[in-house]
């Protein structure tokens, strides 16, 4: 972590901006994309580009109205731990520790869902839990895998190798790992077929799953987290073609429209089914793939 | 600059909340219409949201009777303000044909306070995005005066 070491260079304070500002800005802007082009394959217009955006204006501007103090403060820490581990990220931090703060903010939102008697936010925070359950081994295989081929968890490590981190080790076991790791990515842009506790898509919902009890400027603040957490992952997916600046955009272009169309041609799941098909199909990519590693 | 762009961001971004009050489900399949490909209300940064604490704009279909007008309340009290209120088709309005019967209270209004009344039976999808449309109007006047409450005080 030799960022934090030297202090703040000029240079380091420009990721830190990036991270803290430009990273959230980007990940509205994305979400603002996903809008139209999913409106596009329902065959519908769709908003306009801004309209997460003006979404979450419009919820800071509302009325504060919260069933107990629970909800502000963990939407609060919900959206402080997404920030930091994007910022982390950034500023090319240990990709452990990023993962640790991004699971701390992931506990509190459901914290928040629990803590009220509401049986809609107590079943959404249940569900989220089992999500959390369902996609964190498999981030941690992830960064395992990136160990094992770059020989440290720093992502200044990713950016130190002179080859793509796909390409590593005769390319199969980091293929694996990629799409183990577009597993976690749909999970956390709340897509479909994962979306078992709040669908990314308001109007799926009966009531708003683990999103149900949050309102008003805290309901923007977990929104506004979301876009943070949706960079950072879209960031692991950048590392593993991170030479240059084009493969980055090609391969997140591809990855996010792959999303998209998945998102749209399947139904969601149930829990036990996502838990069995994540665990099943997840574990045994990411054990083929760690093998592979471990052993060439 | 927040100020500003928060009111037109309430303008552009209305989420609506639906609640059927007892109506034969016609205002409610033609409001779900506006939702299809062909209205696609989504244009307008419309969404429909199931949840009271994160809707702008309560759309009511049907008529009011004694055993709903409670949920009609308290869907009501639990939205958060600035919010306003739709009220759709013949029945929604006063009643409708079912006006005189034992159980019904009448129109939506008798319950909550209405801003937009929607006629017809039912109302047609264009006639209800025409509502909120309006109902648009009426939620900038209440951020106004509201503005305006607080400049006097």
């Amino acid at each position: 972590m030799q960022a934090f070491e030297i202090g703040l260079n000029p240079a380091t304070f420009g990721w830190l901006l990036v991270g803290l500002l430009v990273a959230p800005v980007a990940g509205g802007l994305i979400a603002g994309v996903d809008r139209i082009l999913t409106a596009k394959c329902q065959s519908r217009v769709g908003p306009p580009l801004l309209q997460p955006f003006y979404d979450a204006a419009k919820l800071w501007g509302k009325e504060t109205k919260v069933s107990n103090v629970w909800i502000a403060f963990c939407s609060w820490m919900y959206f402080t731990a997404a920030a930091t581990s994007c910022v982390m990220f950034f500023l090319q931090s240990d990709l452990l520790i990023i993962f640790f703060v991004q699971a701390v903010g992931a506990v509190f939102l459901v914290i928040g869902a629990l803590s009220v008697p509401s049986p809609y936010s107590q079943i959404g925070g249940q569900r989220e839990l089992l999500q959390i359950m369902a996609y964190e081994p498999l981030l941690i295989l992830v960064f395992v895998g990136i160990f094992l081929a770059t020989g440290s968890f720093n992502i200044s490590a990713v950016y130190a190798m002179d080859k793509p981190l796909m390409l590593e080790s005769g390319v199969v076991p980091m293929v694996l790992l990629f799409v183990v790791l577009g597993y976690a990515l749909t999970i956390k842009l709340r897509k479909s077929p994962f979306d078992i506790s709040g669908s990314h898509h308001a109007h799926q919902e009966i009531v708003r799953g683990v999103f149900t009890e949050y309102s008003g400027r805290y309901l923007a603040l977990v929104e506004v987290a979301h876009w943070y957490e949706v960079v950072l992952v879209l960031g692991v997916v950048a590392l593993f073609w991170a030479t240059s600046w084009y493969a980055i955009v090609i391969l997140l272009v591809l990855t996010y429209a792959a999303e998209i169309l998945v998102d749209n041609i399947t139904a969601r799941l149930s829990w036990r089914a996502m838990l069995g098909k994540l665990w099943a199909s997840g574990l045994a990519l990411s054990f083929v793939s760690l093998a592979w590693l471990y052993a060439f | 600059m927040l100020d500003s762009f928060i009111k037109k961001s309430r303008i552009k971004s209305p989420w609506l909340l639906h609640f059927d009050c007892g109506s034969c489900n016609g205002c409610d399949i033609e409001t779900l219409a506006c939702l299809t490909p062909l209205y696609d209300v989504e244009r307008f940064g419309i969404i429909n949201v199931g949840n009271p604490k994160h809707a702008d704009i309560l759309l009511v279909t049907g008529c009011v009777n004694h055993r709903n007008k409670h949920v009609l309340k308290t869907i009501y009290d639990q939205m958060p303000e600035p919010k306003v209120v739709v009220a759709i088709g013949a029945c929604g309005l006063t009643g409708g044909v079912f006006r005189d019967a034992y159980n019904v209270v009448g129109g939506v209004d008798k319950v909550i306070p209405v801003d937009v009344y929607v006629p017809g039976c039912p109302g047609k999808p264009e006639a209800i995005i025409d509502g909120v449309v309006e109902a648009l109007g009426k939620l900038s006047e209440k951020q106004n005066a509201a503005a305006a409450a607080v400049a006097a005080e």
